[in-house]
């Protein structure tokens, strides 16, 4: 043991450079280490056959003025309303500067009929009603969440309650008039 | 001890070739074929990979599905997602229920498996004779017995031949396996001397064995008599890149896209195993100074 | 353990844990400045690339367990699923099978290191039979482990081998519609498989524990099988069997790295790419290639066989024999201690025992091929004479050799075959360390 801690005739540039040999070994070694980690955490990522549903293609033209339907988008439902005049006006009369989380109607729509939004309150995700017909709309003609009670406008707009923001808006492209696809 | 580490190696070496030795051997083994995929490098060839999705689309999928296999997976063809999307929509897949709680037909998209021509097994068995035709989608993989025996097998490894000796069964199988009037020889191949049988028993037992009906003889399918008439006939199908439509050729291509199907990984998997392996190889070099440098003044 | 005092470390907050929870002295008692002998040569590496691949194993399986569905609908197709869709869910697979083999390839030579170099002898009796337990755990693992892909070498195996149990006079069909749930292999029997597939690897890896545990108190053997006699005949752990250990962990990651990648199914069956069919029952059952040696010995017991005859024939049917054969041959394994007579451990000084070892091992090999083979005529015969000589080497060569054998003498210390080795005498030693250097 003594003899092989005391490395008596080695000089010193020797030493030096035996260190940097160990360095680089266990630099290597991490490195390997570090590749071999990359792969186990990457397959927890969302896997081939789960993006290739990651969008998905809308028929519009079952759905009448002042209906609303809701698709599965990812998991999540996604509100899709033909909206009325009425609401249309509602939505672009607003003072934004009022608003919680400020933005304007144009901003949320691609085409004014159409109001396409992810349904999930951003409070803390419960599914908001007022999209089948008969369930309560909330105060502001759009959308109401009983879980903590907080009002959307006729743009998914954030009006009253504890959510902070207001309703997704997931990227879509009209595809033809009546045809949209999310994602 | 140098004796000891010998006798270890061999033991190492021998129960690597023993695990790979193939199941019960069925007679003799097609003659193997050099494959664009084999060996450290190897990749498949995207036009044979076309071809033969061509050739299954047009033979094959008349009978036999493909489960496991996604359009979307066809841009490891060289397909574009433009060509994918059209492909799959020349495809119908029945979807639902819908509102009225009824099944409704759609056109394919991408990420929709490969249709199966049968709804079911049943419906597969009864127009088919009572056999289920196979799903393709691991085909060559599980068929992929190696070459014989362990040296051989062991050989055929070291050489990274992969799963070409599934492929080289698929292909014999559907391109040179049908004969119409078999000789002895040929059944020979496919219904081998039992053990302890004598030569002249052996002879007269295939000479006097008849074709079950509905079945044909095939010189690469144990047991002989096969029950998938013959796919393939010279031109039976056009292809679509020119290459003339021998049956040999449609054979090579089908089994060298089933084999791009049974693990479309393969070609990713062998690109990440030379990085790997050149890794290893480097770190092996660095612990083998490091490991002299630590041990330098140690007698022992 | 270690007579050395705790160090004095100059981080204060490992100083204030290390003061509280010792882990840091720990560490640096048993793997920092811990004795080993300085002539271990490169077979001592193999306990350690065990532990590594048990780790690799758990890392990789709790990946899969998360892609994985245990349902004899989805299981086929879930890990196809993997191959296919999940991100480098293929090279986690593949890791994942091939580990199984790397594991028993390991884990089959540490044996072998300790049979030849009598490393099961006083005091390390213990340390031995828990290596063995973890055999046996291991084996029950892979077992459990292969039947979930569920295609048809998953499902006929594991009928097979559950099968095995009803071998057991009165009880035994109960048994085994207690292991089912059922009137076969089927739903519940691969959801109990999933479970315990996941339990015991750490089950194992608290044998683990106890298997390092025993072996830091009695210490390593070493390939002169003597006792250390002070600190001139070690080193410290750090950094010589760090830096050693990691060499043979490069080489051991380079093979296993060439199989995953470039031989994947090498090791494996075809027939498992088939989904399994319980109507179906495929040509040729084997199992894994590590189970071989003892399948071979299950099935060498038939009616007809005079050993079974003789020792069985008169009290139980031939495939209780077999089983109970089969058993045996790992219980064997671990009463070896109490086989061996003699007195000296490392085989580099029993001139006849050496080949006694070394023919087991061939027999050994022989005993896996035939395994492998038809249950037909040549194969039974040699299966048969493989068995007996398995037995035959523990229950009689092992002790008849202890005292007959004239041992060659013992070196007085470690260090002592390396200084003489100088001066031009062959010694056991000199080979070994020629080999290190070279």
């Amino acid at each position: 043991m003594a003899e092989a801690t005391q490395p008596n005739s080695d000089h010193e540039e020797d030493s030096g450079r035996r260190d940097f040999l160990n360095y680089l070994a266990i630099g290597v070694g991490a490195v390997g280490a570090a590749s071999f980690a990359w792969p186990i955490i990457n397959s927890m990522n969302p896997s081939k056959d789960v993006l290739a549903l990651a969008s998905i293609e809308v028929d519009l033209s079952q759905i009448d003025v002042g209906s609303a339907i809701k698709v599965v988008w990812r998991g999540k439902p996604v509100f899709i309303r033909h909206r009325t005049e009425k609401e249309i006006e509602e939505a672009k009369a607003v003072d934004i500067s009022t608003l919680i989380d400020p933005e304007t109607d144009a901003d949320r729509v691609q085409n004014a009929d159409w109001l396409i939004i992810v349904g999930v309150c951003t409070h803390l995700g419960c599914i908001p009603m007022g999209t089948a017909d008969g369930e309560p709309r909330g105060e502001y003609d759009g959308w109401f969440c009983p879980c903590h009670g907080s009002h959307y406008d006729s743009s998914g707009r954030i009006r009253k309650g504890p959510s902070p923001t207001n309703l997704l808006v997931p990227t879509y492209t009209f595809l033809t008039d009546s045809t949209v696809r999310i994602g | 001890m140098r004796k000891f580490g010998l006798s270890i190696a061999a033991a190492a070496l021998l129960t690597l070739g023993v695990s790979s030795q193939a199941s019960a051997a069925t007679g003799a083994h097609p003659p193997t074929t050099d494959y664009s995929f084999t060996g450290f490098f190897g990749s498949f060839d995207r036009a044979e990979l076309q071809r033969g999705l061509q050739v299954y689309k047009q033979v094959c999928a008349a009978c036999h599905g493909m489960d496991l296999v996604h359009y979307r997976d066809l841009v490891d063809l060289g397909y574009s997602e433009d060509q994918i999307k059209s492909f799959a929509a020349t495809f119908q897949v029945t979807d639902g229920p819908n509102d009225d709680g009824d099944m409704f037909d759609r056109p394919a998209e991408a990420s929709d498996a490969f249709i199966s021509p049968f709804s079911n097994d049943k419906i597969a068995a009864a127009s088919n004779g009572g056999v289920v035709p196979p799903d393709l989608s691991l085909i060559v993989k599980s068929r992929a017995n190696g070459y014989g025996g362990i040296g051989q097998n062991f050989l055929a490894m070291l050489q990274i031949k992969g799963y070409a000796s599934g492929t080289d069964y698929v292909s014999h199988l559907v391109g040179t396996g049908y004969i119409e009037e078999p000789t002895l020889e040929d059944k020979m191949v496919c219904m081998p001397q039992n053990a302890g049988e004598t030569d002249a028993a052996y002879k007269t037992r295939i000479e006097e064995h008849q074709a079950p009906p509905g079945t044909y003889f095939n010189k690469w399918f144990a047991g002989c008599y096969f029950k998938m008439p013959q796919p393939l006939y010279e031109d039976s199908i056009e292809y679509e890149d020119g290459t003339p439509a021998t049956k040999e050729q449609m054979a090579h291509d089908v089994a060298v896209f089933l084999t791009w199907a049974s693990e479309p990984a393969f070609e990713t998997r062998k690109e990440t195993g030379i990085k790997v392996l050149l890794f290893l190889a480097v770190f092996t070099g660095l612990m083998i100074a490091v490991k002299r440098n630590v041990w330098r003044n140690v007698k022992h | 353990m270690s007579n050395h005092p705790a160090p004095n470390f100059k981080n204060p907050v490992i100083r204030w844990v290390d003061s509280r929870l010792p882990v840091f002295s720990y560490v640096h008692a048993e793997y920092g400045v811990f004795p080993m002998p300085k002539n271990l040569n490169y077979f001592w590496n193999f306990g350690a690339l065990a532990m590594v691949v048990l780790m690799v194993m758990i890392l990789t399986g709790i990946m899969l367990a998360m892609q994985y569905t245990p349902n004899v609908d989805l299981a086929f197709n879930s890990v196809e699923r993997i191959m296919r869709d999940v991100n480098s869910g293929w090279l986690l697979r593949y890791i994942h099978m091939n580990g199984a083999s790397m594991f028993f390839i390991v884990v089959y030579i540490h044996i072998f290191r300790g049979m030849y170099y009598g490393s099961y002898k006083n005091p390390r009796e213990l340390l031995w039979i828990l290596g063995v337990v973890i055999l046996v755990l291991m084996m029950a693992t892979a077992f459990m482990g292969y039947v979930l892909p569920w295609g048809q070498m998953s499902f006929w195996g594991a009928t097979v081998i559950t099968n095995l149990f009803s071998a057991f006079p009165l009880i035994g069909e109960s048994i085994v519609q207690w292991l089912w749930g059922g009137f076969s292999v089927d739903n519940p029997t691969l959801n109990r498989f999933f479970a315990l597939h996941y339990l015991l690897p750490f089950i194992i890896i608290a044998v683990v524990a106890l298997h390092v545990v025993a072996l830091h108190v009695v210490k390593s053997n070493n390939p002169d099988g003597i006792e250390v006699r002070g600190p001139q005949d070690t080193v410290p752990f750090h950094p010589y069997f760090t830096a050693k250990d990691s060499l043979g962990l490069a080489v051991f990651l380079f093979i296993f790295a060439f199989f995953v990648f470039f031989a994947p199914n090498y090791m494996g069956h075809p027939d498992n790419y088939i989904e399994a069919n319980p109507l179906v029952t495929p040509p040729h059952i084997v199992p894994e290639w590590y189970f071989l040696p003892y399948y071979a010995i299950l099935r060498s017991f038939v009616d007809g066989w005079w050993i079974y005859e003789i020792f069985f024939g008169w009290w139980s049917e031939a495939k209780l024999a077999g089983v109970l054969a089969m058993f045996g041959s790992l219980i064997i394994v671990a009463v070896l201690p109490w086989l061996d007579t003699s007195k000296v451990r490392s085989c580099r000084y029993r001139p006849i025992y050496k080949w006694a070892v070394i023919l087991f091992l061939i027999n050994f090999i022989i005993l896996g091929w035939v395994g492998g083979k038809p249950a037909e005529e040549p194969y039974v015969t040699i299966a048969q004479g493989a068995t007996m000589y398995y037995f035959f080497h523990f229950l009689i060569l092992t002790p008849l050799i202890g005292w007959i054998e004239r041992p060659k003498p013992l070196p007085a210390s470690i260090s002592e075959p390396v200084l003489k080795a100088g001066s031009g005498a062959q010694f056991a030693g000199a080979s070994a360390a020629k080999m290190e250097k070279s």
